[in-house]
């Protein structure tokens, strides 16, 4: 299978853009909300929800984290080798704020429920949104439905979808590739 | 991802620098949960630990149970004192009935150096050494080796010295591997007659004098005198002892360098280290206390999530 690329920087850039108007038609001026990004892969997305939200509403206190899941994940000792945890950093407390949980690639669901256990320990939140770049619908595990969606993909199992980023790798994009695990 | 090079912690003289870095890092991860309101994660919820407490303990113990129970696995705690131990069950007899019970991971404890190793050899679950007799304390190494990090920044380059019993102390068993292994150099003080003889073979450095010692180090761990492990007197007298290796404030000041004290505890005060050494800025006895639970939920987490 050749790799395609479903999403190039432009239309990333849109997507972008798009997800902080449909933010803003929800959660107005963010005074109750707040974006939690999921580490390690989520925060990359958040970052740049975050960013362009800021500059829109010309805002520069949006309440924004980063959520650390690796020890509430349902596959530790089905894995070979333990996950390392990145770091959570969340200065204010959750409990009754609106939030938006960001992450990458929606696919079985179990990322998003150990991070709506993991998130539990910081407070109760008054309502949770998923916010994902990629949603693949077909293989989800668990009743689990983000509300923003940058693209919906239907691929296989044997595929796998690879989002990159200029930070880290260089150039804005998102791949379908074959999955060599 | 990253796992340890080991399946048990028995010594750290077995692991590699990268099992050292990875333990600190998760402990940091660790660290910050502890600091929440809700100190607890659920990553071990499907595993039990016992705690095997073939001798006394309260520091370790605790700290290893409360760790333990932050990680949310289930515990059980035994100690040789009003247990079959006394009507004359092997280790190994011992071990295994509770092992039957389904249990996956084993603290242990022992008077006897290489108990650990001995069991490893013989039964399927994970080891974590919690002290062997007068070999190794890889758990409180590694909280020595974090302590010191935590304030210095990293280990390289620090000259790192032990003072006070070298022969008996499995403290000093682990610092000193680990210590090495991270970079830093390690002199060993005390009387002549609690240094082993071929502690310089281990690329460690003897110095008798403690005002020498001192003015080389930039941190310094002080050993409790384990009167109950010496079988023969090794020293005249605690007073002598005291008199010619016990660290106190008059020593330190006249010394021009700050020197960061660390104590294992329990410290018997006014003899290895007097109490206005052991309450001063100068001490992070208490930092390495609270670092201990931290670095032992790090060494479960990483020893459980092996497959």
């Amino acid at each position: 299978m050749q790799p395609r690329v479903i999403l190039d920087s432009k239309k990333l850039n849109f997507t972008i853009t798009r997800f902080c108007h449909q933010l803003i038609e929800q959660h107005k001026d963010f005074s109750k909300s707040a974006i939690i990004g999921v580490q390690p892969r989520g925060v990359m997305l958040a970052d740049r929800v975050h960013k362009k939200l800021s500059e829109i509403l010309d805002k520069k206190d949006i309440n924004y984290g980063k959520l650390d899941i690796t020890f509430y994940r349902d596959d530790f000792r089905i894995k070979s080798k333990p996950m390392i945890a990145d770091k959570t950093e969340i200065e204010f407390s959750l409990e009754g704020k609106n939030i938006i949980l960001v992450d990458d690639v929606l696919y079985t669901g179990r990322t998003i429920r150990s991070a709506l256990d993991a998130m539990l320990d910081y407070g109760r939140p008054d309502d949770v949104e998923l916010l994902v770049l990629v949603d693949r619908r077909l293989h989800r595990h668990l009743p689990i439905q983000a509300k923003y969606v940058g693209k919906i993909v239907d691929s296989i199992t044997t595929e796998k979808v690879k989002v990159e980023w200029k930070e880290t790798d260089g150039a804005d994009k998102v791949w379908i590739i074959e999955d060599k695990d | 991802m990253s796992a340890l090079s080991q399946k048990h912690l028995i010594g750290l003289k077995y692991l590699q620098k990268s099992d050292i870095d990875l333990i600190f890092q998760t402990a940091d991860n660790f660290k910050d949960v502890l600091q929440r309101p809700i100190k607890k994660v659920p990553s071990l919820r499907d595993i039990t630990i016992a705690n095997l407490f073939f001798e006394d303990s309260t520091r370790t113990r605790i700290s290893f149970e409360l760790a333990e129970k932050r990680l949310s696995a289930d515990t059980i705690n035994f100690s040789a004192s009003g247990s079959s131990v006394k009507k004359g069950e092997t280790l190994l007899d011992t071990v295994r009935n509770i092992l039957a019970m389904k249990v996956d991971m084993i603290v242990m404890r022992h008077s006897s150096s290489g108990a650990p190793n001995f069991i490893a050899k013989h039964i399927n679950a994970n080891i974590l050494n919690a002290g062997d007799g007068t070999h190794e304390h890889p758990t409180q190494g590694l909280l020595d080796g974090y302590s010191v990090r935590e304030k210095f920044g990293e280990l390289k380059g620090l000259n790192y010295l032990i003072i006070g019993d070298i022969k008996h102390s499995r403290v000093a068993g682990s610092d000193i591997p680990l210590m090495l292994k991270m970079g830093a150099k390690v002199k060993v003080c005390g009387p002549p007659t609690l240094i082993p003889k071929y502690i310089e073979e281990l690329g460690v450095t003897y110095e008798p004098n403690l005002r020498k010692a001192l003015e080389w180090c930039d941190v310094a761990n002080v050993l409790r005198i384990q009167l109950e492990r010496m079988d023969i007197k090794f020293i005249p007298s605690l007073r002598e002892y005291s008199l010619f290796y016990g660290v106190n404030k008059e020593l330190l000041d006249s010394i021009p360098k700050k020197i960061t004290i660390m104590h294992p505890g329990p410290i018997n005060r006014g003899v290895e280290l007097n109490s206005d050494v052991a309450d001063s800025k100068q001490s992070i006895i208490l930092q390495q206390v609270e670092n201990g639970v931290a670095i032992r939920m790090a060494a479960l987490y990483l020893l459980g999530g092996r497959n």
